[in-house]
């Protein structure tokens, strides 16, 4: 069966990938027909209605699923392609109360125009009521136009008339009203670097976070993204090499708790721990289902990892006979640490914690400039399942998803970087991004 | 730290990774406290094969807990509810909230405090 997807128009180089992961996660599987970067609707088959509503009921980016009954250039087309599709079926339909709703995507027209639509569409010969709230059968009529974006993008002119339409029958809404209610805005415990609502529960639908599922971050910091996976049901584990970020200010509370219990989340809550990924205490196991995060960049925030700076000796200073480490309000010594080795040292950690299948979504920054962007990370164990990017004005950050092979499948790792950076001594020298950051800040500032 | 967490970290020194002494981590002056939370036994089958019983069973004594069973629960047993219940309560139910954390192998002791863990290392142990 054809069914007619209706995405919201953004974030739209994640739209498919999520769509993906959730059929995945519904155990089915689905084919794209036709999609476009620019438009709203997208054509997909899935083997019947209950597999269409499992698909939507998960995903963020999708608004709603419905079942295509015609489609066509021209309204002669589209009445054509639904005597084709659904004459056999309107019986059914004869006495339900239905109402028709007329839903445009860069484009209007009078409510005359309307009327006539609608009316073109009498000859499946529905006798139901009509009813504007509450009716059983919902009917849509899409029309899609060119919008702006796609006359800059493309250089392409704008029409009168719409390029694309569909009728279609309502199945099912999304899951999308979850991005209100993890609004950062009405959230607890939040900091400056918390990653939004929206944008966190398409991490975890990348990474397949679902009931009986342990999930982990190793940058855990306020937690948006354990929310996120405990939301849609894994229970989940978070470290940071500062633990004053998910601890919070205040005492006697734990702040990323809060945020657990805002959501009633308590029981999906696992542990926070304080520690570094690459001293980590996690055993070197397969435990984990899922790994969401989004490694420090050295931007916003420093890279450190345990050791001393600049080749300092490792010594255990003794103060009044006691060892420094074991006194009071003791801070271990860090040094700075190349973006690079530590998104290796990810890609290492999931190889060795994630069971087969699980899976690991990075973030990591890159360039808007096609000639200094960086090379995905890779790992022999590891299937690049999807990149997404979100673009900024100066800069634009992915979201890579990988698939923990099963032991004895390997994957092509030809395009993988050769780097290793950990041998440098300041931030700028280690972290490549950083140096492109301020060499476009200098520029910008000119 | 939960029972469960417990299970999953060990010394966070390299050298200590390699040595059987390492695992499990030993608790000491542990205050704990126990916590309601919502049964979820699909997460009880999915993680208990991930889950180290022998250290498990360590723990469990260290902690002052009735004798864990010999050998870990598999297949029919996991259809058991109280079984299930039982677990549960152990591991995700269960946390120290102060107290230590000593690696058997190099003898460093990781502070816990609120129920925090710190597996941070001074700079002679990286």
């Amino acid at each position: 069966m054809d069914y007619l997807v209706r995405f919201a128009q953004l974030h739209e180089t994640f739209r498919r990938p999520e769509l993906q992961a959730c059929a995945t996660l519904a155990g089915v599987d689905i084919e794209i027909i036709t999609y476009n970067q620019f438009s709203p609707y997208c054509v997909v088959r899935l083997p019947d209605e209950a597999a269409a509503r499992a698909v939507a009921k998960r995903s963020i980016l999708v608004k709603d699923i419905f079942e295509l009954w015609g489609e066509g250039t021209n309204y002669e087309e589209v009445h054509a392609d639904v005597r084709r599709r659904t004459q056999h079926r309107w019986n059914d339909f004869i006495a339900v109360p239905f109402k028709f709703t007329i839903d445009y995507f860069a484009g209007t027209r009078s409510p005359a125009q309307k009327g006539e639509i609608i009316r073109s569409f009498s000859y499946m010969g529905f006798k139901g009521p009509i009813r504007l709230t509450n009716p059983d059968e919902e009917f849509f009529v899409m029309e899609e136009y060119i919008d702006d974006v796609e006359v800059s993008t493309l250089g392409v002119s704008r029409i009168s008339d719409p390029r694309k339409i569909y009728l279609s029958r309502k199945i099912a809404d999304s899951c999308r009203e979850s991005v209100l209610k993890y609004d950062l805005k009405k959230r607890r415990y939040i900091s400056t670097t918390s990653m939004d609502a929206e944008l966190s529960l398409i991490t975890a639908n990348m990474a397949l976070a679902a009931p009986g599922k342990l999930f982990f971050d190793p940058f855990v910091g306020t937690g948006s993204f354990i929310v996120a996976a405990s939301h849609f049901g894994a229970l989940t584990l978070g470290a940071d090499i500062d633990g004053r970020s998910f601890r919070g200010k205040e005492t006697g509370k734990l702040g990323i708790y809060e945020n657990f219990d805002q959501y009633g989340l308590k029981s999906k809550f696992v542990d926070t721990f304080t520690s570094d990924l690459t001293n980590t205490p996690l055993r070197r196991t397969a435990v984990l289902d899922g790994i969401v995060c989004d490694p420090p960049y050295g931007v916003r925030e420093g890279l450190r990892v345990l050791g001393n700076r600049r080749g300092k000796p490792a010594v255990n200073v003794i103060i009044d006979g006691v060892p420094a480490y074991l006194r009071p309000g003791f801070v271990p010594p860090k040094k700075p640490y190349g973006f690079e080795a530590l998104q290796n040292d990810v890609l290492n950690f999931a190889v060795r914690s994630l069971v087969p299948n699980g899976r690991l979504s990075m973030w990591m920054p890159t360039t808007n400039d096609e000639k200094t962007e960086f090379p995905v990370p890779m790992h022999q164990n590891l299937e690049i399942v999807s990149i997404s990017v979100q673009h900024f004005n100066t800069w634009a950050r992915r979201l890579i998803t990988y698939r923990r092979l099963p032991e004895g499948e390997l994957s092509d790792t030809t395009l993988a970087r050769k780097k290793i950076d950990d041998q440098g001594t300041t931030a700028d020298d280690l972290n490549a991004f950083r140096r492109v950051v301020r060499i476009i800040r200098d520029w910008m500032a000119q | 730290m939960k029972v469960i967490t417990a299970n999953f970290v060990t010394c966070a020194v390299k050298e200590c990774k390699t040595s059987p002494a390492s695992f499990p981590l030993h608790f000491q002056d542990a205050e704990l406290e126990q916590q309601e939370l919502d049964f979820q036994p699909e997460f009880i089958r999915n993680i208990l094969p991930r889950i180290d019983w022998e250290a498990l069973r360590t723990i469990s004594n260290e902690l002052g807990f009735p004798s864990l069973p010999d050998s870990k629960p598999e297949g029919d047993a996991l259809e058991n509810e109280q079984t299930l219940r039982d677990l549960h309560r152990l591991l995700l139910e269960t946390q120290v909230t102060e107290g230590k954390l000593t690696c058997g192998n190099c003898g460093h002791s990781y502070m816990i405090k609120e129920g925090i863990a710190n597996f941070l290392l001074p700079s002679h142990l990286v």
